[in-house]
């Protein structure tokens, strides 16, 4: 079933993808969706990231704003890697 | 895939989906009543709630809405309503029968539960035996009234389920089916596409006005933190959403490309401007959420969930869509449509919203639920504040 995505990313813009299959482990090779176009890439993923968590798309400094949706989801707030896990250790909301 | 359903056409031209005979409560103290002449009257439904006694001013109109739409609602064909004190009771009565629906209102004071429950049984037999005889006939499924709110979001509802029902609303929504949608609170981050979303910039307006409302007269009133144990929640970061900003994309997934929102409702208020999409001013809770739009007229509840939200409401069929496979896998008995074929670029978001529209019509005809069959009946008062 190697045509079955494991990242799954909204947008061109987008500086982070959704892992969208279960057991997902570091090392792994995946295989990228971009859904707007449905034009791929291949990524490794640097850490073992749950279903529907989100992994970078490139290497990121503390600051930088998170983009998915082609949108601003939010701050980071720590440096993250490419193919690294990003979630509330790294990523932070703008608003409240 | 026919455009007819057979459901039930009510007096006042509305269509149901379903035949209810309910026992509903004024106040929280005729709960127990309304227990018992359901007890006593099989095929009857009590709704028990938590509220409707010293309540106030904007807070009590919600109440009054809540109560008057529940037995207003298509899905129901007759009401019996008691209360403590007969005035709220006759009020909640008068406003049930401008529907044309058979209604009957008792109150307890001066005749005590026992007396109470004797007159309501009588009564409550007697609708019973009236909706038992009531009979579908065909109607369009463009009449139908079909409301949206998800839960226990995760990242696969932006990318799965709330598309899937933003496709059903693109395609429904011109043919003449009337649409609710809310979650003011959930739309933060996203509210910018929101206003854009409006039929008119007056309305988009009217929209911002709304939801800044909310922002600064709840959240930065009476927040203690950055919301981040409550919105999103912690299912919705089990499940890898991260801020507000990106739940927020993803719950607006739910009006699709191409949908426009007509006017916008208190919570609890019915569409007053024709067919057409609505947003209604509500909370985020997915019990309280449904519990209102189904209060404002609507008959059949679409409600995507990520990592698996259970929830049903007394007379509204729920319709759980998920494009979670660990969900699927894990509590399948609470999906009623399987999306996880677009996660794996098997199924497109055009046939997943096929599949919708499908499951609403067999819902329509009379399909139960996953929450219907397994009894989830949630009713919850939405409180604007502390009563008297």
């Amino acid at each position: 079933m190697s045509n079955i995505p494991q990242l799954l990313v909204h947008d061109h813009e987008d500086n982070v993808g959704v892992v969208v299959v279960e057991g997902l482990t570091a090392g792994t090779e995946m295989l990228c969706v971009v859904t707007h176009d449905n034009s791929s890439f291949k990524l490794t993923a640097k850490h073992d990231v749950p279903i529907g968590h989100k992994i970078a798309l490139k290497d990121i400094a503390d600051g930088d704003t998170a983009i998915k949706y082609g949108e601003d989801i939010g701050k980071f707030v720590a440096a993250v890697g490419q193919g690294e896990h990003v979630h509330t250790q790294n990523l932070k909301t703008k608003r409240w | 895939m026919s455009d007819k359903i057979m459901a039930y056409r009510r007096e006042n031209g509305r269509v149901g989906v379903r035949n209810h005979v309910i026992i509903l409560p004024v106040d929280d103290i005729s709960n127990a009543a309304c227990e018992a002449v359901c007890n006593n009257i099989k095929g009857t439904m009590a709704i028990p709630h938590a509220y409707g006694r010293l309540q106030f001013g904007e807070d009590l109109d919600v109440h009054f809405r809540t109560i008057i739409g529940t037995g207003a609602n298509p899905n129901v064909a007759a009401v019996v309503v008691i209360g403590i004190e007969p005035d709220w009771t006759q009020k909640i009565v008068d406003g049930i029968a401008e529907t044309g629906k058979p209604v009957f209102g008792i109150s307890i004071e001066q005749k005590g539960d026992l007396e109470t429950i004797r007159q309501a049984s009588w009564k409550a037999k007697e609708f019973v035996h009236f909706a038992s005889e009531l009979q579908r006939e065909e109607c369009d499924m463009s009449e139908l009234w079909i409301s949206t709110k998800c839960g226990e979001s995760d990242t696969t509802t932006g990318l799965g389920s709330c598309p899937t029902v933003g496709n059903m609303y693109d395609k429904l929504l011109p043919t003449g089916v009337t649409g609710f949608f809310g979650e003011t609170s959930e739309i933060t981050g996203a509210e910018h596409i929101c206003k854009e979303r409006a039929i008119n910039e007056e309305v988009g307006e009217r929209w911002y006005a709304m939801w800044k409302a909310y922002q600064d007269d709840v959240i930065f009133a009476h927040q203690t933190d950055d919301l981040s144990d409550s919105q999103p929640t912690k299912g919705n970061i089990l499940g890898g959403l991260t801020t507000i900003e990106e739940k927020a994309l993803g719950n607006l997934e739910k009006i699709g490309r191409t949908s426009q929102y007509i006017d916008i409702l208190e919570p609890a208020e019915a569409p007053g401007k024709g067919n057409g999409l609505y947003f209604m001013d509500s909370s985020s809770a997915a019990a309280e959420c449904v519990t209102l739009m189904a209060a404002g007229g609507a008959v059949v509840h679409t409600f995507p969930t990520g990592q698996g939200n259970v929830v049903g409401n007394p007379i509204v069929p729920v319709i759980k869509i998920t494009a979670n496979p660990r969900t699927v896998r894990t509590m399948g008995e609470h999906v009623d449509v399987d999306v996880t074929g677009i996660l794996t670029r098997e199924k497109t978001i055009d046939e997943a919203g096929d599949d919708l529209i499908e499951m609403i019509r067999r819902t329509a005809n009379g399909r139960h639920t996953a929450a219907e069959a397994l009894g989830h009946r949630e009713f919850s008062m939405t409180k604007l504040y502390r009563s008297a």
